[in-house]
């Protein structure tokens, strides 16, 4: 399958600062990659770059096949960016705006069909008169997506598209994405919602420090690094001791409460099994899902 | 995907742009202009109009006209750039331009034309307000054009300069009124420089602005302070050197790529 983008070797310093730290990576064309790490991980620099907007201090960043710096009208054209902040042009209304943007890249009124489309897909039509700035904060939103898609660009990419934007918006805006990425176009989403990654990549890379920790199919990670989890509340009064062969799978202790990473379900049988023979009392107990905040948590030392 | 009519296209759209962005605001951009450049016009014509005579058979008043025109159109064609510049820089929708295959070539066309367009604009409306009262014909109407063409050229590539690099509106006022406003205001515009000391004159000389004004000042009369065609040349060059260090600071990034 062709790569939609490729990371090589790219380094970014700013001063003694080494935001990006040798990242290699490749996005394959149609692939729905999430891109994950905590406030200043890297995550924007890495975008900044394949939209040209920052240069790289060494190593290559092509867009299908297009190298963002030697052959960057092609790599920008192959690209559509949804910028993190609420940026607007406050002169023009969303579709004299959209029209700009389109004509930017050489789309002229043959384009405005499409135009219509995507205002009529993100649910803009009521607003496409009116003026940038007298949109409330998720209209916005909407416009800056439409603006990333004005040219057609096969690779689409979106910096943190839901932070901000209500509940309801968010799963519109999921199932918007959703939804161009089954009509073929690659997505890059970097996103501060570890659920909105678990359910919308296909695969993740996760960075910190300017480096990646974890780049895998999102179903490998859950599965690798979170193991289900055991949380027992117990009465230790009457035994002081816990047996060697459950020692062994404590996680963590923390008072009277026991954390127990299992590999399978049918160990829940068996510590249970133990502890009775022991005669220790199990006053509460639950069990966790692994999730992507765990894997997170694991490799990165952050809360997101 | 990337055909030259694609490209001229992307570029005829940011012109398009930047006139409709001053457009917009006509009052602003050129109805407050033009009043301004007619007050100057009333008032220093009735203060010192009986008074003096710059040049054989040409009135105060007359005398003063060119020279308005051309400190407006300079005043609004780096207006027209800066201002934009850095609005977009401040509330971030520069981020549209950069983000566009519009090459650095193609930017610097598009924001100089539309400088170009708002100062010849605003100074063609000084004139046929001051036309009504004032009968002032043009002898030479192709140098008229060339140093209004050459004048608002090098004020919008100024601005294009200034937009670069200031970060903050405070940065681009100072570079308008500690830079742009005493070179427009010493350059002529109201005395000719032989009424100077001889110290001044020579200050005057190194002044780029003086050189468009006074050039400009021939076309209408065929009379200037020095020879029409010197100030065509220091102009001409002035406008390659500014445009390609405009050209340079777009290619390189400076101050909008990092």
């Amino acid at each position: 399958m062709k790569k939609a983008i490729v990371f090589k070797n790219v380094k970014k310093n700013f001063r003694q600062l080494k935001a990006i730290d040798n990242i290699s990576l490749s996005v394959e064309e149609g692939e729905f990659f999430g891109l994950l790490g905590p406030n200043g991980a890297g995550k924007s620099t890495l975008i900044n770059m394949l939209a040209g907007l920052v240069k790289p201090s060494s190593g290559s960043i092509s867009v299908m096949g297009f190298d963002v710096l030697k052959d960057y009208q092609n790599a920008r054209h192959s690209v559509g960016i949804v910028p993190q902040e609420l940026v607007f042009d406050p002169f023009f209304n969303v579709r004299e705006m959209l029209r700009f943007q389109a004509g930017y890249f050489g789309k002229g009124k043959s384009n405005n069909s499409w135009i219509d489309e995507v205002i009529e897909r993100l649910d803009l039509v009521d607003k496409a008169s009116t003026n940038m700035r007298k949109l409330s904060g998720g209209m916005k939103r909407r416009a800056l997506i439409a603006q990333a898609l004005v040219h057609r660009p096969p690779v689409i990419v979106l910096d943190e598209p839901t932070a901000g934007v209500d509940v309801e918006l968010r799963q519109r805006l999921w199932d918007f994405i959703k939804e161009l990425n089954r009509e073929g176009h690659t997505i890059v989403l970097t996103t501060h919602y570890l659920e909105e990654a678990e359910a919308l990549c296909n695969r993740i890379a996760m960075l910190r420090s300017g480096k990646i920790v974890a780049l895998d199919t999102t179903k490998n990670l859950l599965k690798e690094f979170s193991a289900k989890t055991l949380r027992l509340r117990l009465d230790m009064n009457k035994s002081k001791k816990m047996p060697t062969s459950i020692e062994n799978i404590i996680y963590e202790v923390d008072g009277d409460l026991y954390t127990f990473k299992l590999k399978k379900i049918s160990e829940i049988t068996i510590i249970i099994e133990k502890l009775r023979k022991l005669n220790i009392e199990i006053l509460d107990m639950e069990t966790i899902d692994s999730d992507l905040e765990n894997v997170f948590l694991k490799l990165t030392g952050n809360k997101i | 995907m990337n055909s030259f009519e694609s490209q001229m296209l992307g570029m005829w759209t940011l012109l398009k742009k930047e006139l409709l962005r001053f457009w917009r605001v006509v009052f602003q951009t050129v109805a407050a202009p033009v009043i301004s450049g007619i007050l100057y016009l009333l008032i220093f014509s009735h203060v010192l109009g009986s008074r003096i005579e710059v040049y054989e058979n040409v009135s105060y008043i007359s005398f003063l006209i060119p020279g308005l025109i051309m400190m407006s159109l300079l005043q609004n064609a780096f207006a027209n750039s800066s201002s934009s510049l850095i609005q977009s820089k401040v509330m971030g929708n520069i981020v549209f331009l950069l983000l566009t295959p519009l090459s650095y070539l193609q930017l610097f066309i598009a924001f100089l034309v539309a400088s170009i367009v708002r100062g010849i604009f605003v100074g063609g409306c000084i004139y046929l307000l001051a036309i009504i009262y004032i009968d002032l014909p043009i002898q030479h109407p192709w140098m008229v054009l060339i140093f209004a063409l050459l004048g608002g050229g090098i004020l919008g590539t100024f601005g294009i300069i200034a937009g670069i690099w200031a970060e903050r509106f405070d940065q681009m006022a100072a570079f308008s009124n500690f830079v742009i406003m005493p070179l427009s205001f010493l350059s002529g515009v109201f005395y000719s420089i032989h009424s100077l000391p001889p110290v001044w004159q020579t200050i005057s000389r190194l002044n780029p602005f003086f050189y468009m004004i006074d050039g400009f000042r021939y076309g209408f009369f065929g009379q200037s302070d020095i020879s029409p065609y010197f100030s065509l040349s220091i102009v001409t060059l002035f406008f390659i050197t500014l445009a390609f260090i405009t050209i340079i600071m777009l290619k390189s990034g400076y101050k909008l790529r990092n």
